[in-house]
């Protein structure tokens, strides 16, 4: 293949990574911290301890990432096509992407919210602060920058599980990598994929980092 | 002010018991200071965090200017607790705001709105003399004044009480004592009511107006400061008078002589000496300034035994100071 074949399918498998990635780590923070939160906040020194529901949580969160993404794939099959109409293309690579990424995040930002000092949270409830005014003002601000990290990590995560949803019709620069570079044997092709994939990962760690040391004030 | 009455608060964890405060009262008066002295683990911080339910009691009663805490709602605790200020060991200030935001966090609480909360922080932070480290993170600033920060902070509420946590605790002397000075300077000018628990003597000496003495979950002393260095036996008096341990020899009298303001001025020892021409022993001694009168512990020697001295303690006492005779050991023993 010349590189006048090879260029656009890159742009094109560079746009539908993003796509992929992008709505999957949006989709992702919404309820990754969500369910962090909630499994923080539901423990039994927690603010509004609900001990069975933090392990039923605790649960769901380590059967979610217990599953191989390959075979949640497919598991996710009916599920996405309930959801988008769809079981292939980049749309529906973004559902598998999503819920294997929510989990993994989860954990990671239960962790950010467990290093939030505690003496931070007990000066809020002696001002008299709510729970809501807790979770939100002290618990969720005060990680911000661990929250973000985490972010970080799961994008540049997601970037690699996007490859393996291409196998299944999700494109993107995996699918390239997999129908030209290791099919068709085009070397080039798949060097050229690994190379634009190295600088995406690079282009998304150095902006979260940046924007991490923005917001931390330690 | 304060009203604490039998109060007592079990920890279970293992199928272990531990009762933190056993049955305790304290009562603090209107504007005045109050320090709980006692080591750690003897549950003055439990205490502390039980008068503005940080911590749930198992019984007893706790009231904050009259009104009795245990019996609120959760909406109206959290009113209650807005006008109660407190300040911790640690500060427990928010890294992600500033020394301004920090301040406001409270108003934003409350629900001021925010061209009110700006005014109020900036009359805070003068307050507190932070006026130009307003933009400062807490990370940039020393210990002493983010303490400064939580005493604006803990007084945005306008509180009539204020709690303090071992608010001294990591900070070096020079800053505790501008940080107790800044305190006690407050409580003048607010006429705020301070409940304050440390493991510092010197905290005590410097501020308080009364104190009590925790250990093992009880108050084993309390009273005004005054009271309780002038009466004999006071673990408080023993503490903040450091004698060396002296022998009593058959034939002799150890006293120790508590003396206070006016009295402190005049020659005891010497006049004793004097009246009853007999040699007096200085066996060592200290004088200390507390809330504005020194007051100081004398130990002396006096030649014979106890009973053979009673006009020498009875010249002490008319002298208008405190004389506690230590007791002779057995004859038996020194024979």
């Amino acid at each position: 293949m010349t590189w006048d074949e090879i260029w656009p399918l890159l742009r094109q498998g560079t746009v539908e990574t993003l796509q992929m990635t992008l709505w999957s780590t949006v989709i992702t923070a919404v309820f990754g911290v969500l369910l962090g939160l909630a499994l923080v906040v539901t423990d039994r020194r927690g603010l509004a301890p609900v001990p069975a529901v933090h392990h039923l949580l605790g649960l769901v969160v380590n059967v979610g990432r217990s599953i191989p993404f390959i075979i949640l794939l497919v598991a996710l099959l009916p599920l996405t096509r309930a959801l988008v109409g769809t079981t292939i293309g980049t749309t529906a690579a973004i559902v598998p992407l999503a819920i294997s990424a929510i989990p993994f995040y989860a954990r990671l930002v239960e962790t950010s919210l467990r290093e939030v000092d505690p003496g931070v949270v007990d000066a809020a409830r002696a001002m008299g602060a709510s729970r809501v005014q807790i979770a939100g003002k002290v618990l969720l601000r005060e990680a911000r920058p661990g929250l973000l990290a985490g972010l970080t990590v799961t994008f540049v995560a997601l970037i690699g599980y996007s490859a393996m949803a291409g196998a299944i019709g999700g494109g993107g620069l995996g699918d390239i990598a997999i129908r030209y570079g290791y099919q068709r044997f085009e070397n080039t092709v798949m060097i050229a994929v690994v190379a634009v994939i190295v600088v995406l990962v690079q282009v998304v760690q150095l902006l979260g980092d940046r924007l991490v040391r923005r917001l931390s004030h330690r | 002010m304060i009203q604490i009455e039998k109060l007592r608060k079990t920890y279970r964890s293992r199928g272990r018991e531990l009762t933190a405060v056993d049955g305790v009262d304290i009562s603090v008066r209107e504007g005045e200071i109050f320090g709980v002295l006692g080591r750690s683990g003897a549950g003055k911080s439990t205490l502390l965090r039980c008068v503005n339910l940080l911590e749930r009691p198992d019984s007893g009663r706790v009231q904050v200017d009259g009104r009795d805490l245990l019996g609120l709602s959760g909406g109206e605790l959290r009113a209650a607790r807005q006008g109660i200020g407190m300040i911790h060991q640690h500060f427990g200030l928010l890294s992600s705001r500033t020394v301004a935001g920090n301040v406001a966090f409270p108003l934003e609480v409350m629900g001021v709105p925010r061209a009110e909360r700006a005014a109020r922080v900036d009359e805070l932070l003068e307050l507190v003399g932070l006026t130009e480290h307003a933009k400062a993170h807490p990370a940039q600033i020393s210990g002493g004044q983010k303490q400064r920060v939580g005493i604006a902070r803990a007084l945005a509420g306008r509180p009539k009480v204020l709690l303090s946590d071992e608010a001294t605790s990591a900070l070096d002397p020079e800053t505790t004592a501008s940080i107790l000075a800044l305190l006690r300077d407050l409580r003048d000018r607010l006429g705020l009511t301070v409940l304050l628990i440390t493991h510092e003597m010197d905290v005590v000496k410097r501020i308080c107006d009364s104190a009590a003495i925790m250990r093992d979950g009880r108050v084993v002393e309390s009273g005004t400061l005054r009271d309780l260095l002038l009466r004999p036996g006071s673990e408080l008096a023993r503490d903040l008078f450091p004698l060396p341990a002296s022998e009593v020899r058959p034939g002799t009298t150890v006293v120790d002589v508590t003396f206070e303001g006016d009295a402190a001025d005049r020659p005891f020892v010497s006049s004793l000496a004097r009246t009853y021409a007999i040699d007096v022993n200085i066996l060592g001694g200290a004088v200390e300034e507390v809330g504005g009168t020194r007051i100081g512990r004398l130990r002396i020697g006096l030649p014979g035994d106890p009973d053979l001295n009673a006009a020498q303690l009875a010249h002490l006492r008319d002298a208008g100071l405190t004389v506690e005779v230590h007791p002779t050991p057995g004859t038996e023993v020194a024979a």
